[in-house]
């Protein structure tokens, strides 16, 4: 990263949740201290139950924390902004609209003059390669093409901070695989900082620049593995020397808190 | 494309076939049921029901029963309509609401009507008044739990995707909420339209003058069983004609949906 402005884009502090149920109360996430940097891409993964999801809706704003903070460019974080673009991984298109109408959502909201929003709309409909679509109803997507609305839905707006939570868990493994190349390409394009949750310890290890490994309760961050192999990346990454080593030492923490989370 | 066109076509032209069908067996077991000795009282057959009705025509009835009925259901439906709507909203949205008024929708809405429409005509005399109100009373329950049931429904994970997008609550409630509500507000608008019709012997049995379902009472005490069954046939009808404008709302508001069958 030499050379390169390492500026701390997100931080979070010391970041606690706590859920009150009908058993008692649940602690989600413990002591979470973590800083991104401007236009880094940082992965995060760990067996489910150990709070990545709750941290993303923290950022979100979605969530409050119960105790600590997050901050984006040193502001506390309330509530959702534009600022902070999510993508689900139910893609949560809404049915009713076409593609063009989903992905103009946004600038919609930012009051701009229609003409504009379609402009920008249409902009990034291009980008995810689905122009002949554009007046299609989501019903009529497969799942591969519906994430791609969603991340166009998501750059529409221009937010800062990508904040994707396991957007290709849902898909089968070559239209992942696709759409993993796709964002790598528009993520060297378009720097934003992504904040990307997985269980896929592969995926994490060809996107990320550092892979945050966390544990199960409550949730706290076990290890962050710096991913040494530079950009540009695709699938042939994958058969790197460098790549297989880092994915196996991943895939044997993120293993072990797996079978603690069993027993 | 072509293809997928035909079979369309031979799957609705099958469908218009079973419905000639299906008329043709209602029509055999009809003629049957005229046939039998004791049976055939009750249910005469085609041309007796004409004629009947013809008599009814004659007695300048019929037309008034119709438009008197359909006064009354259109009053007493919008209405229930108007008023279940915002109810459904506010019960969704604010739990003591939901939880005072709730349980006593589901109570009344299993007593039949016909029950507590002397009440209603204690209450407000005889005339139009009483029979709105209780074709009101009962589509508004049905309409209101329905559509309380879809506004809580909303898949979460849309108003989420719209939060994110930047919008605040009232560009939720007009983008989200009430386009993802709007399956479940026809389908209250179908079961209203239905609760409406079966109330109607309930709601004519308040010293109406006219209705279909107040002459059916009085011809009953007559035995005229040919215009009886007429009458019957005419509400079911109505009926029918109802939910085919329905469907036809339904296809033109909601085709954006998922369909569970091909």
């Amino acid at each position: 990263m030499a050379g390169e402005e390492r500026r701390v884009k997100i931080q979070i502090k010391a970041v606690k949740k706590e859920y009150r149920g009908d058993h008692g109360t649940t602690v989600a996430l413990n002591g979470v201290d973590l800083d991104i940097m401007e236009n880094e891409f940082v992965c995060v993964v760990g067996p489910s139950g150990c709070g990545k999801s709750t941290l993303l809706n923290i950022l979100a704003g979605l969530h409050e924390a119960s105790s600590g903070e997050c901050c984006l460019d040193g502001e506390a974080i309330h509530g959702t902004d534009v600022k902070r673009g999510v993508v689900f991984q139910q893609y949560a298109l809404f049915p009713w609209q076409t593609v063009l109408q989903n992905v103009m959502f946004g600038p919609q909201m930012k009051r701009l003059p229609k003409a504009e929003c379609m402009e920008i709309a249409r902009k990034y409909i291009r980008m995810v390669g689905l122009e002949d679509f554009e007046g299609s109803f989501p019903k009529e997507l497969s799942g591969g093409m519906k994430q791609r609305v969603a991340i166009a839905r998501a750059y529409a707006n221009d937010p800062e901070v990508l904040l994707m939570d396991e957007p290709f868990g849902a898909l089968d493994a070559q239209t992942r695989a696709q759409l993993q190349t796709e964002l790598l390409k528009t993520w060297e394009e378009e720097k934003k900082t992504c904040f990307f949750i997985t269980h896929d310890v592969d995926e994490a290890v060809l996107l990320a620049q550092r892979v945050v490994i966390m544990s199960a309760r409550p949730g706290r961050i076990k290890r962050i593995v710096d991913i040494d192999i530079p950009y540009p990346r695709d699938q042939a990454t994958k058969s790197d020397a460098r790549f297989m080593e880092l994915k196996a030492q991943i895939w044997n923490e993120v293993y072990q808190e797996y079978l603690e989370v069993r027993k | 494309m072509s293809s997928e066109t035909k079979i369309r076509k031979r799957a609705a032209i099958s469908d218009k076939v079973w419905l000639l069908i299906s008329l043709l067996v209602a029509l055999a077991v009809w003629y049957l049921l005229s046939i039998g000795e004791k049976t055939g009282r009750g249910f005469p057959f085609a041309p007796e029901v004409l004629k009947g009705l013809a008599t009814m025509v004659e007695r300048k009835a019929l037309w008034g029963d119709f438009v008197s009925s359909m006064i009354s259901v259109v009053m007493g439906f919008g209405l229930g309509f108007l008023t279940a709507l915002p109810m459904a909203f506010l019960m969704a949205w604010y739990a003591p609401v939901r939880k005072i008024i709730e349980p006593w929708i589901n109570f009344v809405r299993n007593i039949p009507a016909l029950a507590y429409s002397p009440l209603v005509v204690i209450i407000l005399g005889i005339g139009r008044t009483p029979s709105v109100v209780l074709i009101w009373i009962c589509t508004f329950m049905t309409m209101c739990i329905t559509i309380y049931h879809g506004i809580r429904n909303i898949d979460n994970t849309l108003v989420k995707a719209a939060r994110v997008l930047g919008a605040n609550d009232v560009d939720i409630f007009f983008r989200i909420t009430l386009p993802a509500t709007m399956p479940f507000i026809l389908t209250a608008v179908r079961l209203g339209l239905s609760a409406a019709l079966t109330t109607l012997l309930a709601a004519e049995s308040t010293g109406a003058r006219a209705g279909l379902g107040m002459r059916i009472r009085t011809l009953s005490t007559t035995f005229e069983s040919n215009a009886m069954l007429g009458y019957i046939i005419i509400i079911g009808i109505i009926g029918t004609l109802l939910n085919i404008f329905v469907d036809f709302i339904e296809r033109r508001l909601t085709s954006w949906q998922e369909k569970r069958e091909g």
